[in-house]
């Protein structure tokens, strides 16, 4: 099977987030940057499904930064067998810009599965992946939590409200994955001393800026000061009281 | 007159309540208003759209729209923006809307501004606000995609009744079904409420000490008389106690509940983003340490075994 796992760098999901100066994006000195934690799933699912089919290639594609070389590593530590970074400074906040890019660079590839994350954890863009396939004219599933392939065809499931949703599609197609779909590996040494030999290829891409612009990035506000109540059961009859009085919610 | 398409969800030929939140946040950036629904036949509570500010309600009919039909309803609703000329579609960032918000956008060329928890419209413009890095910062865009396409958070556009002649119109679509096709939908357990729309949710952590325990949340949850949802920090669900579908935090959901209860939650800046925009936040646990505190509208600092039972009695008497 010939597989591509489009990856992305974002900060880890214990960052403190402080913003820049400029008022438009956060601070990113001292922040550590990771593997989108949905790609993991991503690239697991596809490491499994070549190991499962005996033969093939899982490529990964980052679109990012020259310090995204370093997440396209961990992915090849993996076990991926290589990468292609297409390196740009900065990502527009219009997810059809980075659509774009990435379904350029993937149109010739002749691939049997292009695998995402369901979203990346900075901005929450939640649609490069099903606009990747649009415009491949590829079908595709997103937020997919188990998967079955059959050849040519593939069952996916995928959490609704208050169920799950059982989705038939043939191959090629796109694949966004959830959590739950498989328990991501973690590189081993030898496969990190692996990484560094494998091949990794970088494209300046130049992107246009899109149509949604960047007013402000702004903390969260703040929440006012609670009250702790009490301590113990015997604090509960108040809690219950100030829920129902003052805060109204019961 | 700034048009706006509403796209509201149907579930087993029924409307689903979070279609009223997508007519009210539609509302805020246009005068007028038409709502749409993909189903195979006409949708009870329909007619109910208008009450909320639907000028029109289209129902998009084809025999393969009873279950969620992925590529025939982005081709239909992708049909109808631009037939409609309208600035903006709106739809639902639930399970359904993500996924065909997304699609749609790609139909028309343009990047979707997705989980917004305000829009407005100044001088023609469409400005969104959207929680990014799990809601630890808000990002303040402008929208300038033709139309915009915009998803809503649930639960943040409270509905408000701004009545409109709500007329109802049904269009009998000629769509490809499509290459995805939703089998079946595999129902959860009687009752369960998912965390991401429900009024109430209460989610357990480590402090709960092992999976069994769950129960104690559970007949809280059951109190509450069906409008709670039980939730969980990403630590019990990486250990395999609870499901996937029930984390809160920045790699599980993201919920805005009226109320949350944090139960043996020590409150980790991951979780934290998850649940800090819920209205009002009880914290429960034994250490008055605990992060949790710091975000919690209501702290109470004991032992859960003893403190939750005592809450579920209380609450029971209220629903009593």
């Amino acid at each position: 099977m010939k597989i591509a796992v489009c990856i992305k760098r974002v900060p880890d999901s214990e960052t403190r987030v402080k913003i820049a100066p400029d008022g438009k994006r956060i601070d990113e000195a001292g922040v550590k940057f990771v593997l989108n934690p949905y790609d993991e799933f991503a690239v697991e699912e596809a490491l499994q499904r070549k190991e499962k089919a005996g033969a093939g290639e899982v490529v990964v594609i980052c679109l990012g930064p020259a310090a995204a070389q370093e997440t396209i590593r961990t992915a090849l530590a993996m076990g991926a067998d290589r990468g292609v970074l297409l390196q740009s400074d900065a990502i527009p906040a219009d997810g059809f810009v980075t659509a774009q890019a990435l379904a350029a660079e993937l149109k010739p590839g002749g691939w049997d599965l292009i695998l995402f994350g369901k979203m990346a954890i900075d901005d929450y863009n939640q649609q490069v992946g099903p606009m990747v396939a649009e415009l491949l004219g590829v079908p595709c599933v997103t937020a997919v939590a188990h998967l079955e392939l059959d050849g040519a065809k593939g069952v996916a499931e995928r959490e609704i409200e208050g169920g799950v949703e059982v989705v038939e599609f043939p191959l090629p197609a796109v694949i966004t994955a959830d959590k739950g779909l498989n328990e991501p590996r973690y590189p081993a040494l030898k496969g990190i001393m692996a990484a560094k030999k494998k091949p990794l290829e970088v494209k300046p891409v130049q992107l246009g800026a899109g149509a949604i612009e960047i007013v402000a990035l702004t903390p969260p506000p703040e929440r006012k000061e609670g009250k702790i109540v009490g301590e113990g059961p015997g604090a509960v009859p108040e809690l219950v009281r100030l829920l129902r009085e003052e805060a109204k919610v019961l | 007159m700034t048009a706006i398409l509403a796209v509201c969800e149907q579930r087993d030929g029924t409307l689903r309540k979070i279609s009223y939140e997508v007519v009210t946040g539609a509302r805020r950036i246009g005068e007028v208003v038409d709502a749409v629904v993909c189903a195979a036949a006409p949708v009870a509570g329909a007619d109910q759209l208008g009450k909320f500010g639907a000028d029109k309600v289209v129902t998009l009919t084809n025999a393969a729209f009873a279950k969620y039909a992925p590529e025939g309803n982005a081709q239909a609703i992708a049909e109808r923006v631009k037939a409609g000329g309208y600035a903006a579609v709106v739809f639902a960032a639930s399970a359904t809307g993500k996924d065909l918000a997304a699609r749609v956008g790609a139909k028309l060329g343009v990047g979707l501004v997705a989980d917004c928890t305000e829009v407005a419209a100044e001088d023609g413009t469409i400005l969104a606000t959207r929680p990014v890095y799990a809601g630890k910062a808000l990002l303040k865009v402008k929208v300038a995609t033709k139309p915009a396409v915009l998803s809503l958070r649930p639960n943040v556009f409270t509905p408000v009744e701004r009545p409109k002649a709500g007329a109802a119109e049904t269009v009998a679509v000629t769509v490809a079904v499509g290459r995805v096709v939703v089998r079946e939908i595999k129902a959860a357990e009687a009752g369960a409420l998912d965390v991401a729309e429900a009024q109430i949710v209460i989610s357990g952590g480590r402090g709960l000490k092992e999976p069994a325990n769950f129960q104690v949340i559970e007949e809280l949850a059951r109190a509450f008389g069906g409008q709670a949802a039980v939730g969980a920090s990403r630590a019990v669900v990486d250990a395999g106690w609870r499901a996937h579908a029930d984390q809160v935090g920045q790699t599980g959901k993201t919920v805005s509940p009226t109320l949350y209860i944090a139960v043996g939650i020590s409150g980790a800046i991951q979780h934290l983003a998850g649940m800090r925009t819920s209205k009002v936040i009880v914290a429960i646990n034994k250490d008055k340490d605990a992060p949790i505190f710091k975000v919690a509208d209501y702290g109470v600092v004991g032992d859960l075994f003893e403190v939750v039972p005592r809450l579920t009695e209380e609450i029971k008497k209220l629903h009593g």
